[in-house]
């Protein structure tokens, strides 16, 4: 019997920090625990007893890389707690912010994180080295993405511009115009990055998983749909709780999601694109086709495919927003608070994204209650370690290490979100 | 010369020492840069990924040695310049960010977790204890510190990039100054300044909007008035803010003194002049809040 520990201090290429610990005894794999020591930052606890108008504002830090998200989840939810109704224009102008984040993150996920793995390289930059096109024609898009987000949310990052019934200033028609051009060429770079995604080399591995993802009759899930999973759960925002529990582990500060009659289930872009491929753009539609990507698609480490899909859908639904938009007049209608509690589920980059809030008469939180896409895809993540450890248990430590990490970066875990350290251990006793 | 002097902290704690030109060591060696994150968001140390034209451009000039969140590579210290992100609220960060300075020539806190510590100050207002019963079934897995602390409270810092998040193009600054030896060209004044140059109509003045720009350190281009809405302080305090007078005017203005006090306890609430500002802030006639639904609904752990 061989005893061999490996350990990687630092897990990297994701966003936060934590520790894998993996077990493995007379060739079983014994124990695989994602670990979170990310310190809590306590949010739904300070949130109480701080106004609805300031809760956008303050949801958003959360995340640096998803702030949008929080943002629409939130502002839902508020609105939903006092019966406000928004205006179509406000609904377009969101969906646009959005779809600016959604390019950001998944172009920064796809080529910053999660390419460097499929070519063998340590990051981007050092992956620029051979493939300057590649790296820079990446930034090129992200850049488009941030850019709408800046002009719509005010700046990249924890964005200024969103509130409770639309915006503090809708965005002149001109300054959305100024967009466009460097959108269509994104489009272009996204339907290419499609294309070359799919000739990656992919580990042959599936699972069988239960996804879990928004749904919308006409649109392709983003701010808004029924939560619905392969599985048949079918609820609205109010309903979560019915199906969804979370459960606090000794080993993480991020709280683990579970389908309370089942289990792990997964959210995120393949759990987005195999429950919603019909209404992906035409154009994501047909380089769907041409990749030959069949659905359901099982294999985890395919999801840089649904990402870019999802890229030039984004980008298709942005361009398409920018050319029908019209000024939201006044931008926010004058919101008024009332008790009760609100619900909010929107679809972050890594998933769905789901915020309960309870408002007293004046709108001052009561209690808060946010369930980021990690956590919930924690269980599933740990499962796929498991198994895929289990299956290469008898490569060398290396060869082992570099697909568990890789595995890990398939979720494109934002520790921060729910919680940092992602030291890697296996234990061969 | 002395370096700018930033209000975020003590001034004794954070003496933002002017960065010392390199010595010479050879042509090709190029400077060795660190990123490291403690309590935080990821959203500072993101603006650097952010920089989507010079990225390239910064990775060639510079050896970016130690940056997980980018590489899996990691080059061991000393560093040149080391850019920390978060705040201290664990035991072993307490230590860490000591290690981190030993390796480190220059150590710059990059956004307002680092510099003043963070929207998760606001547990030092309240009790930890009770934060973590709201948020976990079982707050005794959970080991975290009474307080969340700016960088500075704990090894000595050479300069305070300021915002929450921070500005990209004053963080190309401050690599850039420091790497040449040269001060960052980070002005001190209010946001006012920067929103007089930028043209903005005065949303206090003009609509009786409540506005921190008067206290609040610039560095943002004055955005939130050019988005018709008043600022809310996530650049933390200028230096010298009178922020007396500024809650005055915003008590004129209808706003109570609950309200005030929150404005002041945000990103920044344990920026000295804010703390002190929101302290006195708090109306003795005023009734006690209800206390909050404060029981966490998670469920135990234990068997699935």
């Amino acid at each position: 019997m061989s005893t061999r520990t490996i350990k990687v201090d630092t897990l990297a290429r994701v966003e936060g920090e934590g520790a894998l610990h993996l077990r493995i005894r007379d060739r079983r794999v014994e124990h695989a625990e994602l670990r979170i020591f990310e310190p809590p930052r306590f949010f739904e606890a300070f949130l109480r007893e701080r106004g609805f108008d300031e809760v956008p504002d303050i949801v958003a830090r959360i995340c640096g890389i998803c702030p949008v998200a929080y943002q629409m989840s939130a502002v839902q939810a508020i609105e939903d707690a006092f019966g406000v109704t928004i205006d179509a224009r406000v609904r377009a102008l969101r969906q646009l912010l959005y779809c600016g984040e959604w390019i950001e993150s998944h172009v920064l996920h796809m080529f910053m994180l999660h390419a460097p793995d499929f070519l063998g390289y340590d990051s981007a930059i050092e992956m620029a080295r051979d493939h300057r096109e590649l790296v820079e024609s990446a930034l090129q898009m992200k850049k488009a993405g941030n850019a709408i987000v800046r002009v719509v949310g005010g700046r990249e990052i924890h964005p200024i511009n969103v509130r409770a019934g639309g915006f503090y200033r809708a965005p002149g028609v001109g300054e959305l115009r100024a967009l466009r051009e460097p959108l269509q060429r994104a489009r272009e770079t996204a339907a290419r990055s499609v294309r070359w995604a799919a000739g990656l080399d992919f580990p042959a591995f599936e699972r069988d998983y239960e996804f879990v993802a928004l749904r919308h009759d006409t649109e392709y899930p983003m701010n808004e749909g029924r939560i619905v999973s392969s599985a048949g759960i079918d609820t609205d925002a109010h309903g979560y709780e019915d199906h969804f529990e979370e459960r606090q582990v000794a080993h993480s500060t991020a709280l683990h999601s579970l389908i309370r009659e089942r289990g792990p289930y997964l959210v995120g872009p393949l759990a987005r694109l195999n429950l919603n491929a019909a209404t992906l753009s035409p154009l994501a539609r047909s380089l769907m086709a041409d990749i030959g990507l069949a659905l359901p698609c099982r294999n985890p480490f395919m999801s840089i495919l649904a990402r870019g899909l999802e890229v030039v859908h984004a980008l298709d639904l942005a361009i398409g927003l920018i050319e029908g938009y019209q000024a939201p007049d006044p931008p926010h209608p004058g919101v008024a608070p009332r008790a009760g509690i609100g619900f909010g589920a929107t679809e972050a980059p890594r998933g769905l994204l789901w915020h309960r809030y309870q408002f007293d008469d004046a709108g001052l939180v009561r209690a808060a209650r946010i369930v980021p896409p990690t956590s919930q895809n924690q269980p599933t993540i740990e499962a796929d370690l498991r198994e895929l450890a289990q299956r290469l248990v008898d490569s060398p430590d290396d060869a082992l290490r570099a697909r568990c990490e890789q595995s890990i970066r398939n979720y494109d875990p934002c520790i921060s979100c729910s919680t940092h350290f992602l030291r890697l251990e296996i234990e061969r006793p | 010369m002395s370096a700018e002097r930033n209000a975020t902290t003590d001034a004794a704690r954070a003496r933002n020492r002017v960065p010392m030109r390199q010595p010479a060591r050879g042509p090709l060696r190029r400077p060795r840069l660190a990123v490291w994150k403690f309590a935080s968001c990821d959203g500072c140390q993101l603006s650097l990924l952010d920089c989507e034209d010079e990225l390239l451009a910064v990775a060639g000039a510079i050896d970016i040695a130690h940056f997980p969140e980018a590489s899996s590579a990691s080059g061991k210290g000393p560093y040149d310049l080391s850019l920390v992100e978060g705040s201290i609220t664990t035991p072993q960060d307490v230590k860490r960010i000591l290690a981190v300075r030993r390796q480190s020539r220059h150590l710059v806190t990059i956004g307002a977790c680092a510099s003043a510590g963070g929207i998760q100050a606001l547990r030092n207002y309240a009790d930890v204890k009770e934060y973590a019963a709201v948020v976990y079934a079982r707050p005794d897995y959970i080991r975290t510190l009474a307080t969340s602390t700016p960088i500075a409270d704990h090894v000595p810092v050479d300069f305070e990039l300021r915002g929450c998040p921070i500005d990209k193009h004053q963080l190309l600054d401050v690599i850039t100054a420091f790497l040449a030896g040269r001060r960052p060209n980070t002005p001190a004044h209010s946001v006012c300044v920067d929103c007089k140059l930028r043209g903005s109509v005065c949303v206090m003045v003009a609509r009786g909007t409540p506005c921190l720009g008067p206290v609040t350190h610039a560095g943002c281009g004055a955005l939130c008035p050019a988005y018709d809405r008043g600022c809310y302080g996530c650049f933390g305090p200028m230096a010298g803010p009178n922020t007396g007078s500024l809650a005055a005017r915003w008590e004129a203005l209808g706003e109570s003194p609950a309200t005030i006090r929150r404005a002041f306890r945000s990103f920044n609430a344990w920026a000295e002049p804010f703390r002190r500002q929101s302290e006195a802030q708090r109306d003795p006639g005023e009734p006690q809040a209800t206390a909050p639904d404060g029981h966490s609904d998670r469920t135990e752990p234990g068997s699935p």
